[in-house]
């Protein structure tokens, strides 16, 4: 059969698997089958990072080096790439018997305690160590780590490592090797498709949309896959079993970015993974940013993706409220053609999605942002980093002579669906931007939703801070002064620094 | 004899920044856990059937039908085993209350009991068979909550009372009054390695056990009931924990029986490894606390008396609930003198997992209710806090009695406070926070300083005992064995370098090996802070045996005085005599000297009679302090660290680096139980946070950028501990409190003048915002406290 096997590397060394379960996550692969113990599981549901190995993959300075969470990777999609561990990291540094540079600081400045998160921790710090321009401070760091939880440390010596790693970086033997690593690499690449069977399972790496198409043509059934975020705890946790996957992450077509300012919309591609988009899209709608970094953690937006974070429906994502306010439109395309509908009516009620057989998300049109629109998000959670939103509240507004011209605001977490506040933005329409309006408005969302009580908040929490972000878009977009406030900075910047 | 001198000393082994002994390891991946140690031939994995799986699934009901014949029938499973299995003691309980059975058999008392184990040659395999269980369970009246237990009377144990002076007198005679309540939640341990067993069966029906647990005399013990043998059929082995901050003191021994169970009747290994959603739910967790308080006190402050009512959910079991509630009692003063004063403490039984010890065993919520009691007067007072702290610090005579009747001999609050308010600018800082908060509508800013006095010891006195066992092997190596089990604290290399400094030789000569219930018997759990306390001078009794022998040998041998003899840099000095380590230990050996020995420690001093709560329960008290900034967010109740400065007494560290990983750590552990850390169950008793998806430990970014930690330099043991150090594990957790404290304070900001807002533990956002507003339209309302002397001003 063709392409009944795939190739990657190992460290430096090339491994050839077939015969193999599909659906075996890469973490599974390592602890069990190559008897690779440094990577732990710690949760199993890419919450937690100690499992964490850096995937390489070609890049315009030679192999480019991100962070996984291997418990929830499936091994197939190592087709091509390069694995690295914690086990290959040691002699790689400047002195080939010793630690690399980011193990050694580790140990210099006691960063391990239990010593059962440790490997993680040193491959998110490696991934950091080969980011590329990357400016070194504490929120880069934290953003490095964010992904991996430490019961023992306390974080700071970690922190500290990191400085003190980073000081030398890029130094290590794979930066050395990176050509030829590279040039492994290519070698390894495929260009056609995959397909592999073992024991009646399936899995598909498909390379072109027409492709995907016809697969999903012969096999209705078939699960869509694309970083594996949600689909990867499907089989960990629910030991759930999928006859065919088709993997989405080499289609061409589902992994286009483009601006065009002509059109005035920017074209994301359904597998485009977060990490990829995060430049762009902070570019394009500054509003996004702080939300962006953090959805997930580095390891999860490495993987995850924005057609991924829509197509399941899932009622908390953050994404599909804040590109419904952009007003972002859906391309869902099969065999038959495509079509294009407004995002929010995608979502037809809790875990049910407009989506045909056979079709799949190709792309979502975001609008790029008019002048005079006014965009933010804002998420809020227990934790800042790595957490699922209670709520995640998205506003856009457009005023002309302090008047309210265009409004859409929508919601994550208020509702089955994430929706559109249709009471509030009637509220705001045609009104002066002002502190009365507001409160009508504030008023109005009580009318929109009626959110349910969950582990992560209560009803009464979410419909109170649903109001309280509505006055906050308000005193960040009113003139300044007008409510005595810091009004035109989000509140973790209006400190510093402390004394 | 502690130590030899020598005038031209090289940096001792002890009081080094040493880093941890397993460091390189961990950082490579070669570090073993118990799912990494190589798989024995013919291994199987089990896996175990709860109560979640069942159709009615409750907190509470009786076994109506446990039906396994779908999972017996799941292709490649090899062995089911029931209650009816076990051949011999159903019951997991740590201190034979027979009140936990390892495999539920007729009832179930909490969400995710667990009641059968089913074994396969795949872990994969026995995950998917637990799962095809039929059962079903009636339901029966459940206890979710601390209010329905202390109405019906639910205990697992009897409500316990420590008193000390007249308290209802000296509260009706105060100038002031104040009433109020605080709960505080529970917390998981989110050790990150979760449970694990691996049990290899061996000759004669005995098994090798290994373990991830705190407490392997305790796991060899209860191994060895359910197999119906005497503990000496049982061997119990950990090298390491990837943590275990209490969770794995009596929370690993089910499993462990249930792999040895699964090994006994199939004659193969058997290795049991929960998920993490199976081990949230299945182990227990700190208690939540509701604390109510009656307090008097004189216009500076001063408390006069105190009545304090601890009621806590402890779970379906006794477990270690009376010792843990004994310690929220005993630390109730925190740092305070209250000259009358009475403890009542409620220990509820409720349909909920059996809770357990957790970091502080109770410390750190006794100590949440009188921080909260002084925020509460310095409101009321309009006083700054800290000088409500400092007027009510333990004193000399007069004001040094505890309210279990124990002196405290040793505090240092007043200075240690003195410096950490300096170097922290804390008076700046409060006067820069109001005005602050005056210029900013939206985000207000707390700080708040709180001390922390933790008693060391075992409350339950004959625990407070260790052993250890030295090998001087004839080349001049050394094998190290004690009693104490590593987790991540840094044990092992604090007892080896004691070990290397007694004979005063290189660190590298002394082999740290795994605990071993062959090796050391009957020990105590590594627990209470203790660990290094004990272990180490258990280690050093050997030493000084094996030293003895050594220097009686030498200077026979070469007819010197015994007092000629000096050990120190890897050389003996027998008068003129100098011989190698490695030298004189093999000319001993071939005179027919033992060189090895075993040692050990019983803590002086203490005693305790818990019928007249009163006693010295402690042999001293660890001190520190800690100052915390916060940022809240008004609209969403969202609030940021941002910064925290720590002064902590370590004694004479054994270890200055191992010691700031404990403090550090301990503290950002505490702040997430305060803070983010929230267990939230149903209104059926079912645990909804199992996962790091929904249960919220600290990350990276959640500690404050500026974190300035100290050991406090001029601390040092009164009492004669190993090398005049003290204990870290628990004590840097409550300096979280700080956190807290701070948070309130920050609410507070939104309307000023009034009394303490009511914030509980864990103050999530939602928590903060909720307490917002209710305390925007409140006016002198009672939120924490109402005067009922002066209730109108």
């Amino acid at each position: 059969m063709m392409g009944a096997s795939i190739r990657f590397l190992l460290g430096n060394e090339v491994q050839e698997l077939s015969g193999f379960d599909p659906q075996m996550t890469v973490l599974e692969w390592l602890r069990t089958h190559a008897r690779r113990t440094g990577t732990k599981e710690g949760c199993a549901e890419g919450d937690c990072g100690a499992c964490t190995v850096a995937v390489g993959e070609p890049g315009p300075q030679g192999v480019r080096y991100r962070a996984f969470n291997s418990c929830i990777q499936l091994l197939p999609t190592l087709d091509g790439k390069q694995l690295l561990t914690v086990e290959d990291l040691a002699g790689s540094g400047s002195d080939a018997d010793g630690l690399h540079p980011v193990q050694q600081a580790m140990v210099d400045q006691h960063g391990s305690q239990c010593g059962f998160c440790t490997p993680g921790f040193v491959m998110s710090l490696f991934t950091l160590y080969h980011a590329d321009g990357v400016e070194i401070h504490r929120q880069r760091i934290d953003q490095a780590i964010a992904g991996n939880l430490c019961r023992c440390t306390g974080y700071a010596p970690i922190v500290r490592a990191a400085v003190q790693a980073m000081e030398t970086a890029p130094g290590d033997g794979f930066h050395r090797d990176r050509g030829q690593l590279a040039t492994q690499l290519r070698q390894l690449r495929r260009e056609k498709s995959l397909h592999l069977e073992y024991r009646g399972r399936h899995y598909h790496a498909p390379v072109s949309l027409a492709e995907v198409w016809q697969l999903l043509q012969q096999y209705p059934q078939a699960r869509m896959v694309a970083g594996a975020t949600d689909v990867g705890l499907w089989i960990t946790k629910e030991l759930r079993i999928f006859d065919r996957l088709i993997n989405l992450c080499n289609v061409p077509e589902l992994l286009r970015l483009e601006k065009d300012q002509a059109a005035g919309h920017l074209t994301v591609g359904a597998a485009v993974n977060y990490s990829d988009a995060l430049e762009v899209l902070t570019q394009c709608y500054p509003g996004m940013g702080e939300m962006l970094l953090r959805l997930g953690a580095e390891q999860v937006r490495n993987a995850g993706t924005i057609g991924g974070n829509i197509a399941n429906g899932s009622p908390i994502g953050d994404m599909p409220p804040t590109l419904i306010a952009l007003d972002a439109r859906l391309v869902l395309s099969s065999a038959a053609g495509a079509r294009e509908i407004a995002l929010e009516d995608f979502f037809l009620g809790y875990g049910r999605q407009d989506l045909r057989p056979g079709e799949c998300v190709e792309c979502i049109r975001v609008p790029l942002l008019q002048s005079g629109l006014r965009f933010a998000v804002y998420k809020v959670a227990k934790r800042f980093d790595q957490d699922i939103s209670a709520l995640c509240g998205a506003f856009c507004i457009r005023l002309e002579n302090e008047q309210v011209q265009e409004a859409r605001i929508c919601f994550g977490g208020m509702a089955g669906i994430p929706s559109r506040a249709r009471a509030a933005e009637q509220a705001l329409l045609g009104q002066a931007w002002n502190e009365q309006t507001l409160r009508r408005a504030q008023a109005a969302l009580a009318l929109d939703y009626t959110p349910l009580t969950d582990w992560r908040a209560s009803r009464e929490y979410r419909a109170l801070a649903a109001q309280n972000l509505l006055q906050r878009f308000y005193l960040q977009n009113s003139s300044p002064g007008s409510s005595g406030e810091l009004s035109h900075q989000p509140w973790r910047l209006a400190g510093g620094k402390p004394g | 004899m502690n130590r030899d001198s020598s005038p031209d000393t090289l940096p001792l082994a002890v009081h080094q920044a040493l880093p941890h002994d397993s460091a390189i390891k961990h950082v490579t991946g070669q570090a073993l856990y118990i799912d990494d140690l190589i798989e024995p031939v013919d291994l199987l994995h089990v896996y175990v059937g709860t109560s979640r799986t069942a159709h009615g699934c409750t907190a509470h009901g009786r076994i109506r039908r446990l039906d396994l014949d779908a999972v017996r029938r799941h292709p490649g499973v090899v062995a089911v085993i029931t209650a009816a299995d076990i051949p011999g003691l159903n019951d997991s309980s740590p201190m034979h209350t027979l009140d936990e059975e390892t495999l539920a058999a007729e009832f179930v008392h909490f969400h995710g009991q667990v009641l059968f184990a089913v074994a396969a040659a795949d872990r994969d395999t026995a995950r998917r068979a637990a799962r095809l269980a039929d059962i079903e369970i009636e339901e029966l009246p459940a206890i979710l909550d601390v209010e329905t237990a202390l109405a019906q009377k639910a205990y697992v144990n009897a409500p316990h009372e420590m008193k000390r002076g007249d308290a209802a007198a000296a509260i009706a005679g105060a100038a002031h009054r104040l009433q109020g309540e605080i709960r505080t939640g529970g917390q998981d341990h989110f050790y990150l390695e979760g449970q694990a067993a691996l049990c290899i069966p061996q000759e004669d029906g005995d098994m090798l056990v290994y373990s991830s647990t705190q407490h392997p005399a305790e796991v060899q013990h209860l191994v060895a009931l359910a197999l119906g043998r005497a503990d000496n059929a049982v061997t119990v082995e950990v090298r390491r924990m990837g943590g275990a901050f209490g969770g794995k003191e009596t929370q690993a021994a089910q499993w462990a029986v249930l792999a040895a169970l699964v090994a006994h009747h199939t004659g193969r290994p058997a290795k049991l490894r929960l998920d993490r959603d199976d081990d949230m739910i299945s182990t227990g967790k700190r208690h939540d606390f509701r604390i109510r308080y009656d307090v008097g006190f004189d216009d500076s402050g001063r408390i006069a008396g105190i009545d304090i009512e601890l009621a806590s959910r402890c779970g379906m079991s006794a477990d270690l609930s009376g010792p843990i509630n004994d310690r929220a009692m005993f630390h109730s003063d925190n740092a305070y003198y209250l000259p009358n004063v009475r403890i009542i403490s409620y220990r509820c039984r409720t349909n909920t997992v059996s809770n357990t010890a957790f970091r502080g065993f109770g410390g750190p919520q006794g100590m949440m209710g009188i921080e909260r009691v002084i925020d509460a007067i310095a409101a009321h007072r309009g006083l700054d806090p800290l000088a409500v702290r400092r007027i009510n610090l333990y004193g000399g005579e007069g004001r040094n009695i505890t309210p279990y009747h124990m002196t405290v001999e040793d505090n240092v609050l007043p200075e240690l406070i003195d410096e950490l308010a300096t170097s922290a600018s804390y008076t700046q800082r409060r006067h820069a926070v109001d005005s602050f908060n005056r210029a900013s509508a939206v985000i207000k800013r707390g700080i708040a300083l709180t001390p922390v006095k933790f008693g060391i010891s075992f409350t339950t006195t004959f625990l407070n005992q260790a052993g250890a066992l030295v090998h001087v092997y004839k080349d001049g190596s050394i094998h190290l064995n004690h009693g104490g089990t590593e987790m991540g604290q840094g044990l092992f290399i604090k007892v080896a370098q004691v070990v290397a400094d007694a004979f005063g030789v290189d660190l590298d000569r002394v082999k740290i090996s795994a605990t071993n219930t062959g090796k050391v018997p009957n020990t105590s759990a590594t627990a209470a802070s203790s660990g290094s306390d004990m272990n180490a001078m258990a280690a050093l009794d050997a030493c000084q045996k094996i030293k003895q022998r050594l220097a009686s040998f030498a200077a026979e041998k070469y007819q010197v005085a015994e007092v000629a003899v000096h050990f120190a840099h890897g050389q003996i000095s027998i008068g003129e005599v100098q011989r190698t380590f490695a030298e004189l230990v093999m000319e001993a050996y071939l005179g027919r000297v033992s060189l090895s020995a075993t040692g050990f420690y019983r803590t002086p001093k203490i005693h305790y009679d818990r019928a007249t709560a009163s006693g010295r329960p402690f042999l001293y008290f660890a001190y520190g302090a800690a100052v915390s900034e916060v940022e809240v967010d008004t609209l969403t109740g969202e609030h940021r660290l941002r910064r925290v400065d720590i002064l902590h007494d370590v004694g004479r560290s054994l270890n200055p680096a191992i010691d700031m990983g404990q403090i550090e750590g301990g503290f950002v552990q505490g702040a997430g139980w305060l803070t983010s850390e929230e267990l939230w169950w149903d209104g059926h008793g079912a645990l909804c946070t199992h996962a790091p998806s929904t249960y919220k430990i600290p990350v990276s970014s959640d500690v404050a950028e500026v974190f300035n930690a100290r050991i406090w330099q001029r601390g040092e043991n009164q009492e004669p501990t190993i090398h005049r150090s003290k204990a870290v594990g628990e004590p840097p957790l409550m300096l979280a409190i700080s956190v807290h404290s701070a948070i309130n304070h920050a609410i507070a900001a939104v309307n000023p003048g009034q009394p303490l807002p009511d914030l509980d533990a864990p103050a999530t956002p939602e928590r903060v915002l909720m307490c917002i507003e209710r305390y925007r339209s409140c006016k002198l309302c009672s939120l924490t406290g109402e005067d009922v002397k002066d209730g109108g001003v």
